[in-house]
């Protein structure tokens, strides 16, 4: 067991050996992806292919069988039939020969009346004749007037000395049709012989063979043992003509063969008659033969194909689902942690500043305490020198003061809000608290900021600091976007009466963001190639209002400047 | 005449006497106290009006001096000065019954309205 695994460890591809870890690249997904691919293919394709391929042999040796079969008992039946007729012609010869004395057949009116009566049964006798020992015809009675003549010196006379029967090769007689002959020898007790030979239409033979109905694509005939064709055939010659077939080997039983010539694969079955100068063959064209096989083996191919096709467009599309699910997964939980590790960061960032601007107010209210007295006195008794200058002095510390106090108020503002909570938010009120630490930009680079708020916008309830967090990135990026002197307008509405929903358009006049830029606005580390920033805001902020049912919708041309769409749901639902 | 008294707590010393120098120029009464038992030593012997409270002292915190000030004295206003930000201590004081807070450095005047605020608040109530 060990073995086989150790085996089928070294045919899987590389990737797959150890499950390996996958590393943290990105190419680790279509590493993945290629060996899900692998896994499939290989788990539902080899069942396939086994199967595919079983069925294929079963099928054909099935196939096969069911087409020899009745091919072989088309020869053997056919065989059958002709040898019981030539057994036939042959025994009623010999009964003739036996039952009738030499003078009898002699004698040309007996003859006459002999052959009359066996045509009269067997129609297919043309002519009857006695030759004695020395091949003398003594008597004929046929068509062919062939009284008076001698056989002496012809080969047929001296196999029938030899061989007491002689069934000739078929051959075109006077009158042009063929015929064979059979002649019989007949020993008489005196130590001589006489044969009886008679003349046989081969059309009877003909008709044994076609009376069996044939297909059109297939063929039957005889051909003798020099591959004469002796019954006519439909494709292979005619009567009389060397076949286009060779002469197959003598073998006692049937035989069927495949054979390939220039008319293609045939089937090729033969039996030699008893005799044995005859022999029987049969030829099937492949077309016919193999229809049936044809057609089942292209359904086969097809089903094949199209599961194949089936199975790796599933392979295809289930590994590309669950590895862009495993990767959406991964970029999820990156961001969630970016997330968590930012906000972490921001937490902690605020409570120093927290703690900065409490240790700062502190001495701030003392400056604060002592310049308004140093004011009080002033204003209080009339008597000093210069005393507008020192006023104006006062003044001017008390302003400063003023300044500390409302940055570290907004410091404080924004580090208070790190934990999350709910609470209700009127969003002008926020945009514009935001764009206050914006102010010293706006004013330095000449941005022109409009603001176009619904005067009785529904308030949300949502936390401060996160929205703070949401729209001071947006509206942070579109300072970065625009040109010194640009514009920005921030539109606030509710979408629609019925609709819970409230908007945020920020829109700039700045350079734009390009359509493939567009599609990774919001994955996290995307920075557009700009040197500042952790290309973490917008993703971020896409991260805190999704969170609550709402979204950031983006729309840009590329020169003419973007406009950010933040919806926001008027209560958070916390997903 | 402002007409009332006052009781100004908070640990900076430097704070508390320039505040209570300005409050006094403006004519009100005030006492001041450092830390919260002397805050609590001073109501005791003579009640003001208004307490004006730091919120963050060593010892004897603002808020816990609120809660004793508010059970022994429940008509007196108390507003509460931070230096921090968090409203968490805010609402919490607010909760306790302080009549408001503010966040220092304190304007004057802001000031000065919200004990005039308190007072008739007193007065009425």
């Amino acid at each position: 067991m060990t073995n086989f695994w150790q085996k089928l460890r070294q045919l899987a591809p590389e990737g797959l050996k150890d499950f390996p870890d996958y590393g943290e690249g990105p190419e680790r997904y279509s590493l993945l992806r290629k060996n899900l691919i692998f896994i499939i293919c290989g788990v539902a394709l080899i069942p396939l292919v086994l199967m595919a391929a079983i069925n294929y042999y079963q099928y054909q040796s099935a196939l096969k069988e069911e087409i020899v079969r009745p091919v072989r008992r088309l020869i053997t039946s056919t065989k059958h039939t002709l040898e019981l007729f030539l057994t036939e012609r042959e025994s009623t010869l010999r009964l003739l020969i036996r039952e009738r004395t030499f003078e009898e057949l002699s004698d040309q009116a007996r003859l006459n009346h002999i052959s009359r009566s066996l045509r009269h049964e067997f129609p297919e006798f043309v002519d009857l004749g006695l030759i004695d020992s020395s091949g003398l015809q003594r008597s004929y009675a046929g068509p062919y007037g062939l009284e008076g003549k001698n056989y002496k010196d012809q080969t047929w006379f001296d196999e029938v000395q030899l061989r007491g029967v002689y069934i000739s090769d078929v051959f075109l007689g006077y009158r042009k049709f063929p015929h064979f002959v059979i002649a019989i020898k007949m020993d008489t007790p005196e130590g001589d012989f006489y044969v009886l030979r008679a003349t046989i239409d081969t059309e009877k033979f003909n008709n044994l063979i076609s009376s069996i109905s044939l297909r059109p694509s297939s063929d039957m005939f005889i051909i003798n043992l020099e591959g004469i064709l002796q019954t006519p055939s439909r494709y292979h010659g005619n009567v009389l003509g060397k076949s286009s077939l060779p002469v197959p080997p003598f073998s006692q039983e049937p035989v069927i063969q495949k054979i390939v010539d220039s008319h293609g694969e045939h089937l090729f079955g033969y039996a030699y008659l008893r005799g044995p100068s005859f022999i029987l063959i049969v030829t099937k064209k492949p077309g016919e033969v193999m229809a049936g096989w044809f057609a089942l083996k292209g359904h086969l191919l097809l089903i094949f194909l199209v599961s194949t096709v089936i199975i790796i467009f599933v392979a295809l599309r289930t590994s590309k689902l669950l590895v862009d699910r495993i990767r959406d997964a991964d970029q999820k939980r990156e961001t969630y942690y970016i997330e968590m590790e930012h906000s972490a960061k921001l937490a902690s960032l605020g409570r120093l500043a927290a703690g900065v601007a409490h240790e700062i107010n502190n001495p701030m209210a003392i400056i604060n305490e002592k310049a308004g007295l140093l004011k009080d006195l002033v204003l209080f008794s009339h008597e000093y020198q210069d005393r507008e200058k020192l006023l104006s002095l006062v003044d001017s510390v008390l302003g400063s003061v003023k300044r500390s106090r409302d940055i570290t108020h907004r410091l404080l503002g924004f580090a208070k809000h790190m934990d999350v909570k709910v609470e209700t938010i009127f969003l002008n009120e926020l945009i514009e608290e935001v764009l206050g630490f914006l102010d010293k930009e706006a004013f330095h680079r000449d941005i022109h900021v409009s603001l176009n708020f619904a005067p009785d916008l529904a308030p949300v309830a949502h936390d401060r600091g996160q929205l703070q967090q949401v729209f001071l990135n947006i509206i942070n990026n579109a300072f970065e976007a625009v040109a010194d002197g640009g514009n920005i307008s921030i539109t606030t509405r509710e979408r629609g009466k019925d609709t819970d929903t409230v908007e945020v358009a920020i829109s700039d006049d700045g350079r734009g963001i390009a359509a493939e830029d567009l599609k990774h606005i919001f994955d996290p580390f995307y920075t557009r190639g700009k040197k500042q920033g952790t290309g973490l805001g917008l993703s971020i902020s896409y991260g805190i209002v999704s969170k609550c049912g709402g979204g950031i919708r983006v729309q840009s041309t590329e020169g003419k400047g973007t406009t950010f769409t933040v919806e926001l749901p008027r209560k958070c639902i916390m997903a | 005449m402002a007409g009332y008294s006052v009781l100004l707590v908070d640990d900076e010393e430097e704070f508390v006497s320039a505040l209570s120098e300005r409050l006094m120029l403006r004519g009100i009464e005030v006492e001041t106290a450092l830390d919260g038992r002397e805050a609590l030593a001073r109501f005791a012997e003579k009640p003001a009006d208004v307490i004006i409270l730091d919120v963050m002292m060593p010892g004897l915190g603002g808020l816990e001096i609120l809660k004793r000030i508010k059970k022994s004295s429940p008509h007196t206003q108390v507003i509460l000065l931070t230096g921090h930000g968090a409203t968490k201590e805010g609402i919490e004081g607010m909760r306790l019954g302080a009549f408001d807070y503010l966040i220092k450095p304190v304007d004057i005047e802001e000031l000065l309205e919200k004990m005039k605020e308190a007072v008739k608040t007193t007065g009425t109530g």
